[in-house]
């Protein structure tokens, strides 16, 4: 008896946790379903009375939102790319190759991980000016091309890789390079598609330096167009709801079927190394 | 290793550590410079109108009630959302732990969900779940006979209910860690307590928690150092207001650097923030590192 009810306080917590941290979201699908106007009543409907896609409409051919979708896109996806090709060259070299001073620059990285990135951006906006770049897709992407994060995440990784492997491609007159693309990065795999999320997760998600460089509205991210949506429609709750589904949805997509891999490199990062 | 492998490894860092230098740790120390200039609007027009000041931002900072004002927000936001969100999540992941919970990957997907969200976007559904007139939470409360609470437009309100949204949207994260480490302690240690005949709390207080030890101040530094970093849930919750109550440092560097383009001052209010976090932080570690000696 004694062990049941342990048992059904265990699972009535999950359950009440869920439905904590579930239902915003399930509630911003249904209002972003709902007529425009309707969710401004009391007490608050749960469900729409008559589901609509009339305020995605409203968001796609007014308020511009596939622009915004597309920039999202383009810029996450670079970054992606770039820091996933820097960021794990990096990585396996400072696992697996020797070279001068390898081990003090990598402590001095990792040193570097406590300085906010924030204190960089007031010169970083006016070095990207100065070079044109303030207002373009690049001067949102470039500064996440590598990251100190991701580079201890592939080492971590790389580091377990055998050196028989590469020793014996050595033997047989394989290149460096070589050796990297044909050896290295298979074996790397599972720990690229985990970079990958998070590098995507992560510009995607970002706000406060796409609103810094990107000022120009043709340019802005979801995020960033979204936050300036809310501050004009304080009373369209209907829309700012479709543009919040809009915004989220992708990535809750990547993660829901990449989880595993997410997951698993959450521990891999915040292991002392 | 021979001179070519030598020399592949610089090559295999050197377009990480370029962009890392120009784009970090170059602005990183013109952040200082600047941060002792007067750089305003009238030098970004023409640099000659640029002068050298001293401590002078940093001095007016501090003499600035505002500067005061962000700081004491921020460190309200740290000093009750940090525990609370770690309370939070080991709560979760002692939930998940547990041998009675059923559907756990269920569970563990459906808490960690809200993480990967944007927090602009969940920011504006917390907006309007929290309404005055129209949102859940006070529908939810009239039913149980509290009077309506202009959450996000009472002073005394809006940081609290910006800390219950971050604790939502962060718990998860943590909670993944500590699953981790509670898998990790060793089962016989907690056979050998209850052979004693310690009870599940007891179990909790002398194994459990000691074990979690390392643990537990990592996710204590790694989330400390997030939520010193609050700034689009103001931005986006409450525009800082009301009277200046959710104004943060970044919400005030923001302002200060991108609004009224006194980028000398924004880089201040940077380094600021810097020397803050590093202090609290070196300062847990010692801390730590003391009680671990004892």
């Amino acid at each position: 008896m004694n062990h049941r009810l342990a048992a059904a306080i265990v699972n009535g917590l999950l359950i009440g946790l869920a439905i904590l941290s579930l239902a915003p979201l399930l509630w911003m699908l249904s209002v972003s379903l709902m007529q425009p106007g309707e969710a401004s009543a009391f007490p608050p409907p749960l469900w729409p009375k008559a589901p609509t896609l009339a305020n995605y409409r409203e968001l796609f051919e007014r308020a511009g939102m596939g622009r915004y979708l597309l920039n999202s896109f383009v810029i996450a996806s670079a970054t992606t790319l770039l820091s996933l090709l820097f960021n794990v060259m990096a990585g396996y070299a400072f696992a697996k190759l020797q070279f001068a001073g390898r081990e003090k620059i990598f402590a001095a990285l990792l040193g570097a991980l406590v300085i906010p990135g924030q204190v960089a951006m007031m010169p970083l906006f006016l070095m990207l000016k100065q070079i044109g770049l303030v207002n373009t897709y690049a001067g949102a992407i470039v500064p996440g091309m590598a990251g100190i994060f991701g580079i201890f995440l592939i080492r971590q990784y790389a580091r377990t890789l055998p050196d028989e492997l590469l020793e014996a491609a050595r033997i047989d007159g394989a290149g460096e390079f070589r050796i990297f693309w044909q050896i290295v990065l298979p074996a790397l795999k599972p720990i690229l598609v985990t970079l990958a999320i998070f590098s995507f997760l992560g510009s995607w998600n970002d706000f406060m330096w796409p609103l810094i460089v990107l000022t120009d509205g043709h340019l802005h991210t979801l995020p960033v167009a979204l936050a300036s949506l809310s501050r004009e429609h304080v009373q369209d709750n209907e829309m700012m709801m479709a543009g919040s589904v809009v915004t989220v949805l992708p990535v809750l997509f990547v993660f829901l079927s990449l989880q595993r891999y997410y997951l698993q490199g959450l521990l891999l990062g915040s292991v002392k190394g | 290793m021979n001179g070519s492998g030598r020399l592949a490894g610089w090559m295999f860092v050197a377009p990480a550590l370029l962009v890392i230098a120009v784009f970090f740790v170059l602005p990183v120390l013109a952040a200082l410079a600047l941060s002792v200039t007067d750089f305003d609007i009238y030098a970004l027009a023409d640099r000659r109108n640029l002068r050298f000041v001293g401590l002078g931002n940093y001095l007016a900072l501090l003499a600035n009630p505002l500067f005061w004002k962000a700081l004491g927000n921020t460190l309200y936001f740290v000093v009750i959302g940090v525990p609370l969100s770690i309370a939070v999540s080991l709560a979760a992941a002692l939930l998940l732990h547990s041998r009675l919970g059923r559907f756990k990957p269920f569970f563990r997907t459906a808490f960690f969900a809200p993480v990967v969200t944007t927090v602009v976007a969940v920011a504006v559904i917390w907006r309007y779940l929290f309404h005055t007139r129209y949102g859940l939470v006070n529908w939810a409360l009239s039913g149980i006979g509290f009077d309506p609470i202009d959450w996000l437009g009472d002073p005394h309100w809006a940081m609290p209910t910006i800390i219950l949204f971050a604790v939502w949207k962060n718990f998860g994260y943590n909670m993944i860690i500590f699953l981790s480490g509670l898998q990790s302690i060793p089962e016989d240690l907690y056979e050998a307590a209850r052979i004693d005949g310690a009870s599940a709390w007891r179990q909790f207080r002398h194994v459990t928690l000691p074990m979690l030890g390392p643990v537990l101040l990592l996710v204590g530094i790694l989330t400390m150092a997030g939520y010193f970093q609050l700034f689009a849930e103001p931005y986006v919750m409450t525009q800082g207001g009301p009277l200046e109550s959710t104004v943060s440092v970044l919400y005030l560097m923001y302002e200060q650097g991108f609004k009224w383009w006194n980028l000398g001052t924004a880089s201040a209010v940077a380094f600021m923030l810097f020397v803050l976090m590093a202090g609290i932080t070196s300062g847990l570690l010692w801390f730590a590192r003391r009680r671990g000696a004892e």
